[in-house]
C-alpha cells in the first residue's frame, strides 16, 4: 500500500490504493444511478393510477417538502465544506462541519418519517394504489440511503478522532463525502419529478 | 487538481447559492405560473439537470483526479442507461400496448 505514494496530491489521492478506491467508488454510483432510474421508471409509470384513492393534490405537503429540499441541499454544501477544510489539513474544522451536515441530514430524515406517517394517517399506505406503491419505494429507498449515509458518517467521525488524518481517513471521509453529495443530486428528481410534478398535474 | 491552499471555499458558496436559486425557480415555475404541463415540466426538468450537473461539478469535482476520464465516462454512461431505463418504460407502458 506504501507503493506509488505522490505527496503532491491531496491527502486522499495519495497512495495507489486510495486512487482505486476511489474510482471504484464512482463506478458504485455509476450503478446507483441505474437503480434509482429503475424506480424512477416503475413511478413514471404508475403515477397516476390512483386506484380511487387519493391523488398528488390530496396528501402533499409542499412546504414541509420544501423545508426538505433546503434541509438536504444545505447538508450538501456543509459536507463540500467539510472536504475543504479536510483539504486544508483543518482536523477540527472537518469534524465540525461533518457534525454539522449529520444533524441537518437526520433533520431531514425526522421531516420524512413524519410525512410518510402523515400520508398513511390520511389512508395514503403503500397498499393504497400502483401511484403510492412506487412513490413509497421511491422514496423509501432514498430514505434508507440517507440513514445508511448517517451511520456510515459516525463510524468515519469516531475514526477521525481515533486516528486523525491519514492517507487512509482522508481517502474515506472523501469518499463518504461523494456519497452524500450523491444522495443529494437523487433528491434534486424526486423534488422535481415526484413532488413539482405531482402538484401540477 | 487544485493544490493551493485558498482561504475561502468560494466555489462551495457560490454553488449552494445557485443550487437554492434554481430550487425556487423550479418551484416557482411548478406552483405560481399557469403555463402548461409540457412547458412546465420542460423547464423544471431543464432546471433538474443543470443543478445535478452543479452538484457533480462543484461539490463532487467528477473532472479531477487522474482518474477523471474514467470517471466522467463511467457516470455519463450511468445516465444514458438511466434515460433509456426511464424513458423506455414509460413508452412501453403507456404506448406499447395498442400494437
Amino acid at each position: 500500500m506504501s507503493a506509488n505514494v505522490n505527496t503532491s496530491l491531496p491527502l486522499e489521492y495519495q497512495t495507489e490504493q486510495s486512487r482505486m478506491n476511489i474510482l471504484g467508488f464512482w463506478i458504485f454510483l455509476g450503478a446507483e444511478i441505474v437503480l434509482f432510474a429503475t424506480l424512477f421508471g416503475v413511478y413514471g409509470v404508475l403515477y397516476e393510477r390512483y386506484a380511487g384513492g387519493p391523488t398528488h393534490q390530496d396528501i402533499i405537503m409542499m412546504r414541509e417538502v420544501m423545508i426538505q429540499t433546503i434541509l438536504l441541499l444545505t447538508s450538501s454544501f456543509t459536507c463540500g465544506l467539510a472536504i475543504f477544510e479536510m483539504r486544508r489539513n483543518n482536523l477540527k474544522g472537518l469534524i465540525t462541519w461533518l457534525i454539522i451536515t449529520l444533524l441537518l441530514g437526520v433533520g431531514f430524515l425526522f421531516m420524512e418519517v413524519n410525512e410518510f406517517l402523515h400520508y398513511i394517517h390520511e389512508g395514503a399506505t403503500m397498499q393504497t394504489s400502483a401511484f403510492l406503491s412506487s412513490f413509497f419505494v421511491l422514496l423509501g429507498t432514498h430514505g434508507l440511503h440517507v440513514t445508511v449515509g448517517i451511520g456510515w458518517a459516525i463510524l468515519i467521525i469516531i475514526q477521525l478522532l481515533q486516528r486523525g488524518l491519514t492517507p487512509v481517513t482522508a481517502r474515506k471521509t472523501f469518499i463518504i463525502g461523494l456519497y452524500w453529495h450523491f444522495l443529494d443530486v437523487v433528491w434534486i428528481f424526486i423534488f422535481t419529478f415526484v413532488y413539482l410534478k405531482g402538484m401540477v398535474a | 487538481m487544485d493544490k493551493k491552499m485558498k482561504r475561502y471555499p468560494i466555489g462551495h458558496v457560490v454553488g449552494f447559492l445557485s443550487s437554492l436559486l434554481l430550487t425556487f425557480v423550479a418551484a416557482g415555475i411548478a406552483l405560481r405560473t399557469s403555463l402548461s404541463f409540457h412547458t412546465i415540466m420542460l423547464l423544471i426538468g431543464g432546471l433538474a439537470l443543470v443543478q445535478a450537473a452543479l452538484q457533480l461539478f462543484m461539490f463532487m469535482h467528477v473532472n479531477e483526479g487522474e482518474d477523471r476520464k474514467t470517471q466522467v465516462i463511467n457516470i455519463a454512461y450511468g445516465l444514458i442507461v438511466a434515460v433509456i431505463i426511464v424513458a423506455g418504460s414509460i413508452w412501453v407502458m403507456s404506448f406499447g400496448h395498442h400494437h
